[in-house]
């Protein structure tokens, strides 16, 4: 239901901005391709003989169910089936040998992912062998080619939804470089063209096939999936992940790469009159909100459909929705209609201007407002505009400094600083991506001076020494490798335990472990306790605690006028028997001001007319 | 809300040095006292004006001397009659002096308001202190600066200097200027006094708040190191956005001669059940549903109360760690402040030993927030040292809120390293950028940074009051453009230096760019198709694939032309992305043929026609469609008189192309005995 497709009115609900919203429009589509040959089941080598390693298909397993679960949290409308393919047992429409499509009752072979879903493909790895099995085809006896079969199953899968608004994916994990490495001759050319072919027909229908390799050695794309997924030369080296990683590694990587980078908008980039180049806005970093309530009939729990209606508050008339709206001034009412006021708001044209650049320390850690927005360069339109965004880059890195630009949406206009940003590579692969990072600047409206309040002529500063302490403190409470995003969002995940158990139907509330609070255990070791109580001393001196307490004891001037009221009240209330009064009516008799005493001496509020007070009483007394 | 009305006189120099910069001075004062009219009708406002050839003020007449200052406007309430002395102010004929107009505007608020405290008062002066002041008759200028400073500081008056920089009238009286900045200065000793200096009229327009938003702290309680050192802070927000107001629905329905009439709209909302359609469900009825996935879970209210995530009001410590590891990139929300509680000075000794200690060391805080008991989340945050610029400020922190686990996406982009050669840019391309970085400086060395996030204002609020106030004075206006010296912010400097000029030119010339005419056209095309919904969201369909996923990516063949008829059709019936592909070939194919044999002269178009026939029919073989074809053949061989294409069908006799029989299609009724005669047999018809 939308009520506003031209989005005139977004004006009205705040600061909607169109970069900061992904489109929910478009969907995702995707197929996950389990290779579960035998080859899938090996360990990781790693050097310990003695360590049970885990297994390729236990590192896909973990990484799609945690996906599933951050995916059910982000992006719920997207759909996903699951397939195993080189499997013993066979489950498919299209009765194919080798491939086992996973699924849950209560749920289509490509739909949402469900609660249950998420729980029971968690816990597939210990029924796998007995039920489903692991076989591996493709070999000179079996004439049967199941990466074939898998991409026929998949494309089958995902036939339903048009391309115009659905992005299709078919994602293949799997360890085997060389798939028909067993076969030769005209078999194996005959099963290579095919499997291509397949791939190609898939490609043209607009879905894409992407490859998430898992190994411990090189995992060579050149040798079949180059062509099976139509890479160019160039393109190659993401496909390479380093030799000896840690298969815990491997997982994050293929986390990162299982979502589908979803651009938010091309923008136009004008770095001067006649040079404009082309970027894709990405949002990397977006709140995560507990997704959008419903209202339902509580007695059959059926969705409700809500309507609005206008009404004209001096008639009572129903209106259409209005053109014309209207803001009182001095004391008149000046009239814009709905255009006036998006033109207003147009001061630019959309685009990106470039204005000038400035030293790195001119962004002051107080200039930001929101999440920012990060953009990499598009050659899909104008080329030439990555050459031109890269040279920018590098000079920017370099010379340290960072763009200010104005960009000029048409529902909110802003000032923005463009801070170019390195790629930072790990060896568990690329830390942050290489590109820029466009923040959102205050105006000079936006920006308060609270700290100015207050002013005293002689402020104290530390003196030296206590800034010794403090940095002896600093030295000791450190975080050696704090990254942002180590936490999850206790109020989230406790908000989808409680869902989750719901939907499964479950009694027991989950007890989600609030990550965020301090560590205590090391807050207590005694380096750490020193340290703190140095500093404590340094800058409070010697009893500050005994003065705390004692400044607690003390009353306050306003503690003891509450004292003395509530004396009164319970002397003048003690005279009255409230029971016996109560019990034959005669409260109303009383003045508000006796009233108030019991009121007062039982902690009640003393607010209200005096039926309302009669009527507290007699509450209270239980009548 | 008298609490916080405020009494504001505005002393302005309008002396020769400003004539310049007057007509934004005007703009800005306009603009202040029009935003007072909407959002703080009780606030009151004198004018003061020196450097003016005539004189008229009070001082004057009870004690004599205060020359060529003239009080424009006694402190009133707001109206219409001061937004039009703002609009033209006199153009003054003197140098002022400045000292003396802020006692006169000092002596204004005394008398009007005495020694009651109420409601806030405030000078702001606006000067380009270039003109030395007088010499007091006793004492020195420091002294008098003191005495004024005193008085202020008793009467609770906020001083705001904006010092405008225009060019200096002579050499010589550069140090009289310094010397003027230092007195100023000096203000700030004992009073809440500020200076601002501004060098153009982009930032004048932003260098005085015209809201006053009176601060309300998030938080007042401790900062807890750990459980047994803590230390008293007041949060309060260091930026928020000031939003665009939110203007309410106009109803015309009100008769017109009802003078009373609110015009207003309301909205209502109704909750309608689905199944029995237009049954209103009462609220009490109601319970809210939380999706989960494809599921929805009804829960009530209560029962959410009951398990809901609850943490404790408090902010504490996690740790400690170097600024290096978090990226300013992910801030995420508007800026918090930490002060010390005011008052306490071990809270502010500890604030000042931490902000300073983490400044050396290059080291920021992380936290954990709950602002409220019973607010339902906590925050992350990074504490950044502030240490004050000013002796009689307190130093301070900065919060920033940090991403969760939650919302950060991990996506991966190439590295500019690896991308192609043609992506790179060469030698001369990078020094030209590098240029272009160092050329266009915002904030060159020695004079003021410019486009200051401080200084500068909202163009589309601006706009907005503009607007408003000129509706409100004529109904129909029309809308005023974008107010020029908000142009810079908007776009790039128009006049800009020449040897800046051939920098961006050389970067032109370096940087070659040229539109990509394959996807251009398929962008517009989509726009076509897309009978609704924005532009963005076609363009974004369009190139959901990312461009290392495309691959090379051809535009697809969706007629068929004239120039290579048999390519397109092959190409039209390979395409998979449909079944009307294959259909719409075969139509295409068979209007195309019939097009050539219309068109031949002498049978001129035989050959062409029968190759494309030939195509025709192993597709037609290949698809399972042979009647599609012996049908089209059956209609040429009735169409063989009026095009008199005897000699075509000789040929295909010839070449042996016949109906697609049962053996060659399934679906075909054609046996083999048949399908040759087809021509033959139709002529036997047509002469019969």
């Amino acid at each position: 239901m939308d009520l506003d497709p031209d989005g005139i009115f977004r004006d009205d609900s705040g600061s909607e901005d169109d970069l900061l919203r992904e489109k929910e429009s478009t969907k995702d589509f995707s197929v996950y391709l389990v290779d579960a040959s035998p080859k899938m089941f090996g360990t990781v080598a790693t050097n310990e003989v003695d360590e049970m390693g885990e297994t390729f298909f236990h590192a896909a397993v973990k990484c799609i169910s945690e996906s599933l679960k951050a995916q059910i949290i982000g992006r719920s409308s997207d759909e996903i089936a699951i397939c195993f393919f080189n499997t013993r047992e066979k489950k498919n429409t299209q009765d194919l040998h080798g491939v086992y499509v996973f699924n849950v009752a209560e749920r289509e072979l490509l739909d949402r992912p469900t609660a249950r879903l998420i729980k029971e493909f968690s816990g597939i790895e210990n029924s796998f062998i007995h039920h489903i099995g692991s076989r591996y085809w493709i070999e000179p006896a079996s004439r049967e080619n199941s990466l074939y079969n898998a991409l026929w199953v998949a494309q089958a899968l995902l036939r339903k939804g048009s391309v115009k608004n659905v992005s299709k994916r078919i994602l293949i994990f799997t360890n085997e470089d060389n798939p028909f490495r067993s076969i030769s001759g005209a078999a194996k050319a005959d099963m290579i063209r095919t499997s291509l072919q397949r791939a190609k027909d898939a490609q043209e229908l607009g879905i894409s096939i992407e490859l998430l390799p898992l190994s411990s050695k090189e995992f060579d794309v050149s040798i079949f999936y180059a062509d099976l997924l139509g890479l160019e030369g160039g393109e190659m080296p993401l496909f390479l992940t380093s030799a000896d990683e840690k298969l815990e590694d491997m997982a994050n990587q293929l986390q990162k790469r299982i979502f589908s980078k979803r651009k938010v908008k091309t923008i136009m980039f004008v770095i001067a009159s006649g040079v404009s180049i082309e970027v894709n806005a990405y949002a990397l970093i977006r709140p995560s909100v507990p997704g959008a309530i419903m209202w339902l009939d509580s007695v059959t729990n059926l969705p409700l459909k809500m309507e609005r209606t206008f009404v004209c508050a001096d008639t009572g008339a129903l209106v259409e929705q209005p053109r014309m709206h209207f803001q009182e001034f001095n004391g008149e009412m000046v009239k814009f209609t709905v255009e006036e006021l998006a033109e207003i708001k147009k001061v630019s044209d959309g685009h990106l201007h470039l204005l000038g650049f400035k030293p790195l320390d001119c962004l002051k850690d107080y200039h930001n407002l929101r999440p920012s927005t990060f953009i990499y360069p598009t050659d899909e339109e104008i080329i030439g505009s990555t050459c031109a965004f890269v040279a920018l880059h590098r000079s920017m890195v370099r010379l340290q400094r960072f763009a200010v630009a104005f960009y000029g949406s048409s529902t909110h206009p802003q000032l923005v600083a463009l801070v170019a940003q390195d790629e930072i590579i790990s060896s568990s692969g690329q830390l942050e991506p290489p590109g820029m990072h466009m923040i959102y600047l205050p105006y000079s409206d936006d920006i308060r001076y609270p700290e100015e309040l207050q002013i005293y002529a002689g402020t104290p500063r530390a003196t030296d020494d206590q800034i010794k302490k403090a940095s002896a403190l600093l030295r000791r409470i450190d975080l050696k490798d704090f990254s942002v995003c180590q936490f999850s969002n206790p109020a989230l995940q406790r908000h989808y335990g409680i869902l989750q158990a719901l939907a499964l139907g479950e009694d027991e509330m989950p007890n989600v472990k609030d990550e965020t609070l301090p560590d205590e255990e090391g807050m207590a070791k005694p380096g750490v306790v020193r340290a703190i109580e140095e500093f404590k001393f340094a800058v409070y001196g010697e009893n500050h605690d005994q003065e705390e307490a004692a400044k607690k004891g003390s009353t306050t001037e306003a503690s003891k006028k509450r004292k003395a009221i509530y004396e009164v009240a319970l002397k003048e209330s003690a005279s009255y028997d409230w029971a016996d009064i109560a019990e034959h009516g005669k409260l109303k008799d009383l003045t508000v001001i006796e009233l108030k005493n019991y009121l007062t001496v039982h902690g009640l509020p003393v607010t209200g007319k005096k039926e309302v007070l009669i009527s507290r009483i007699l509450t209270h007394l239980g009548k | 809300m008298a609490r916080n009305k405020e009494a504001l006189v505005l002393v302005v120099d309008v002396g020769p040095t400003m004539h310049d910069i007057l007509p934004d001075i005007e703009k800005l004062c306009t603009m202040l006292v029009q935003k007072k009219l909407m959002y703080s009708k009780n606030d009151e406002v004198g004018i003061v004006l020196f450097g003016t050839e005539e004189t008229k003020n009070d001082l004057q007449k009870e004690v004599g001397g205060y020359l060529h200052v003239v009080v424009l406007q006694d402190i009133k309430v707001v109206d219409d009659v001061t937004v039009d002395n703002l609009r033209e102010l006199p153009r003054g004929t003197r140098n002022g002096d400045f000292l003396d107009a802020i006692v006169v505007g000092m002596d204004m608020l005394i008398k009007k308001f005495g020694p009651t405290n109420k409601g806030k008062h405030r000078l702001c002066l606006i000067t380009d202190a270039q003109h030395p002041v007088k010499e007091p008759d006793e004492g020195c200028k420091a002294d008098q600066v003191n005495t004024i400073g005193q008085l202020m500081k008793s009467h609770g008056v906020r001083l705001d200097c904006i010092v405008v920089k225009v060019k200096l009238a002579r050499s010589v009286q550069q140090k009289a200027a310094d010397e003027n900045i230092d007195l100023l200065n000096q203000f700030s000793k004992n009073t809440i006094s500020k200076i601002i200096h501004v060098d153009g009229p982009t930032s004048l327009l932003g260098a005085l708040r015209t809201r006053n938003i009176s601060p309300v702290t998030v938080y007042r309680g401790d900062l807890e190191l750990s459980s047994s050192m803590k230390i008293k802070v007041w949060v309060y927000k260091k930026t928020a956005e000031e939003k665009f107001p939110t203007l309410k629905k106009y109803s015309d329905k009100a008769p017109r001669n009802d003078k009373f009439a609110t015009h207003e709209l309301k909205i209502d909302y109704e909750y309608k059940n689905t199944e029995d359609f237009g049954k209103v469900v009462p609220p009490e009825q109601r319970i809210k549903g939380y999706r989960y996935g494809p599921q929805v879970v009804p829960i009530s209210s209560a029962e959410w109360e009951a398990v809901k995530f609850r943490p404790e009001k408090s902010v504490k410590l996690l740790g400690f760690t170097d600024s290096s590891n978090i990226m300013r990139h992910h801030y995420m929300k508007d800026v918090y402040v930490f002060i010390p509680e005011p008052g306490d000075t071990k809270a502010i000794l500890a604030v000042s030993a931490l902000v300073r200690a983490m400044k050396e060391m290059n080291k920021a805080a992380i936290l954990r927030c709950v602002w409220r008991q019973g607010q339902g989340n906590v925050i992350i945050g990074v504490l950044t040292p502030n240490i004050s610029s000013a002796d009689n400020i307190p130093d301070s922190f900065f919060l920033n809120v940090l991403p969760f686990a939650e919302d950060v996406r991990e996506f991966q982009f190439p590295s500019f390293n690896n991308l192609p050669a043609s992506r790179q840019p060469n030698e001369l391309q990078q020094e030209a950028s590098d240029n272009l970085v160092k050329m266009l400086d915002l904030a060159p060395g020695g004079q003021e940074e410019l486009l200051k996030p401080e200084l500068t204002p909202n163009p589309v609020l601006q706009r907005f009051y503009q607007s408003l106030f000129l509706r409100s004075k004529h109904p129909d206006a029309q809308l005023p453009q974008l107010d020029a010296s908000l142009l810079r912010i908007t776009g790039p400097d128009s006049d800009i230096l020449p040897e800046l000029n051939s920098e961006v030119d050389n970067f032109r010339k370096q940087i070659e760019l040229r539109d990509n005419p394959k996807k251009r056209r398929s962008t517009k095309r989509a726009l076509l198709e897309k009978p609704s919904g924005s532009n963005e969201e076609a363009a974004a369909v369009v190139q959901a694939i990312d461009y290392h996923n495309a691959g090379p990516s051809a535009v697809k063949v969706e007629k068929i032309g004239s120039s290579n008829p048999l390519k397109d059709f092959e190409e039209m019936m390979a395409r998979r992305d449909g079944s009307k592909w294959v259909e719409k070939a075969i139509k295409e194919m068979q209007d195309h043929i019939y097009g050539l044999l219309e068109n031949s002269y002498k049978g001129d178009n035989y050959l062409n026609a029968t190759e494309c026939l030939i195509a025709l029919r192993n597709s037609c073989i290949r698809e399972q469609e042979p009647k599609k074809f012996n049908d089209f053949l059956h209609y040429l061989c009735e169409n063989q008189k009026t095009l008199d294409l005897r000699d075509f069908f000789e040929l295909l006799s010839s070449k042996n192309i016949t109906l697609i029989t049962k053996t060659e299609a399934a679906d075909s009724d054609v046996k083999m005995e048949d399908a040759k005669l087809l021509p033959l047999k139709n002529e036997i018809i047509s002469q019969e």
